[in-house]
């Protein structure tokens, strides 16, 4: 056997190879290929780099780390503030965080509106229900779509608040503070995350 | 340490939004949605992608975005022009709650912020998971003060940052991780073709 670069020979990489074996299990169908539908229409590291410098100013401009999933409680809380005040007085989580429009719900708000920007005059809107790879999985049935994403907005919402943040919250802003509740958090969203993907995805 | 330009409002702050707190967080808002979008990562295929080790957009963007983030606040830091934001370190809590969230994910195939990118871009399923994610945060909130007495209070840390975990000085960790992220971004890059 002929011997492996020292930067292969780590055993991270075996980890990492070990992982690869649900995708090669299940590129033999194209359809269930992620690679063979478009990529993003600008390099990710452009992006990244984006994000990143967008870090930056919130953090001078606003003293606020980037963030998504508070936006869902603040939503949840002010519906709760409507359908049942007193309830929603007494959890400790609202207490806490009373819910109400601020930063981080404009923040999100106006995500929305900036992806929509993004995509639709340049032609890369998507316009549909079922997403391509979904379909090619589990048929084009709305019904099936929507109580998957549902269960797992539920599930991830939940695990966010214990967890103490998000994709957003703590991957790129808590992760970029050295963190460590960060670090360990988005590598179980990842461990999580892959386990269930090929649960739904290896044939 | 000096205070940041920013408008930051607190938990017993009054109720009354700032117009600067409208202003900034509908601009950075829109950034945010904006450049979500233009990488990708509200696109189903490509998050599932990533949880199926196929396409690693995600990946790409996100140790990038930690890179020149990390470098800038820490920067920033150093000068004393902003402040950080420690989150806790609870061990039980992270984990799990970083486990669930994580089977959510792959289940509706995008996180709390993609969720808002699939939805401008017109991927219409989004609704669903976002009414998902109100009710998910209501079932937390429910649970919040039992949660509080047991699981949050599993392995807890406190507020805990890498550089006092190792007894490293920050200004060394900063470059070495930031190294350390590059080099995995340049070895990812030769690897994977997406």
């Amino acid at each position: 056997m002929t011997r492996l670069p020292v930067c292969l020979r780590h055993p991270a990489w075996l980890a990492l190879l070990l992982l690869g074996v649900p995708a090669a299990a299940t590129a033999a169908d194209p359809a269930l290929d992620a690679t063979n539908y478009p990529g993003p229409a600008w390099s990710p590291y452009l992006v990244g780099a984006g994000i990143g410098v967008l870090a930056w100013i919130t953090f001078y401009f606003s003293d606020k780390p980037i963030g998504a999933s508070s936006f869902y409680a603040s939503m949840a809380g002010l519906i709760g503030k409507l359908v049942a005040p007193g309830r929603t007085e007494s959890l400790s989580y609202f207490k806490e965080n009373r819910p109400r429009v601020n930063w981080e719900f404009l923040f999100m708000a106006a995500a929305v509106l900036g992806a929509a920007a993004a995509a639709w005059p340049s032609g890369e809107q998507t316009n549909r229900w079922i997403p391509e790879m979904w379909d090619a999985r589990f048929g084009d049935s709305i019904a099936l779509r929507g109580a998957f994403a549902f269960a797992g907005g539920v599930l991830m919402a939940f695990g966010a608040r214990l967890a103490g943040g998000c994709t957003s919250g703590h991957g790129i802003s808590g992760t970029l503070q050295l963190n460590v509740a960060s670090w360990i958090a988005v590598v179980c969203f990842f461990i999580g995350g892959a386990f269930v993907a090929a649960l739904l995805f290896r044939s | 340490m000096t205070k940041a330009v920013g408008s930051g409002d607190t938990a017993d702050a009054p109720a009354r939004l700032k117009l600067r707190t409208v202003i900034q967080g509908v601009a950075f808002g829109f950034a945010f949605g904006f450049l979500l979008q233009k990488g990708g990562v509200g696109t189903y295929h490509i998050l599932i992608g990533q949880l199926l080790f196929q396409d690693w957009t995600v990946v790409k963007v996100m140790v990038t975005a930690i890179v020149v983030g990390m470098v800038g606040v820490s920067a920033l830091h150093h000068f004393d022009m902003v402040k950080l934001h420690i989150r806790p370190t609870r061990l039980g809590a992270n984990i799990l709650g970083g486990l669930v969230f994580g089977a959510g994910f792959a289940l509706i195939g995008y996180c709390p912020g993609t969720a808002a990118a699939a939805l401008g871009q017109g991927s219409w399923d989004a609704l669903f998971g976002m009414a998902g994610l109100v009710v998910g945060s209501w079932v937390y909130a429910e649970f919040s003060s039992r949660l509080k007495q047991t699981v949050e209070r599993w392995g807890d840390l406190g507020k805990l940052t890498l550089d006092t975990a190792l007894h490293v000085p920050r200004k060394l960790l900063v470059p070495t991780v930031a190294g350390t992220l590059v080099l995995f971004l340049a070895i990812l890059h030769a690897l994977v073709e997406r």
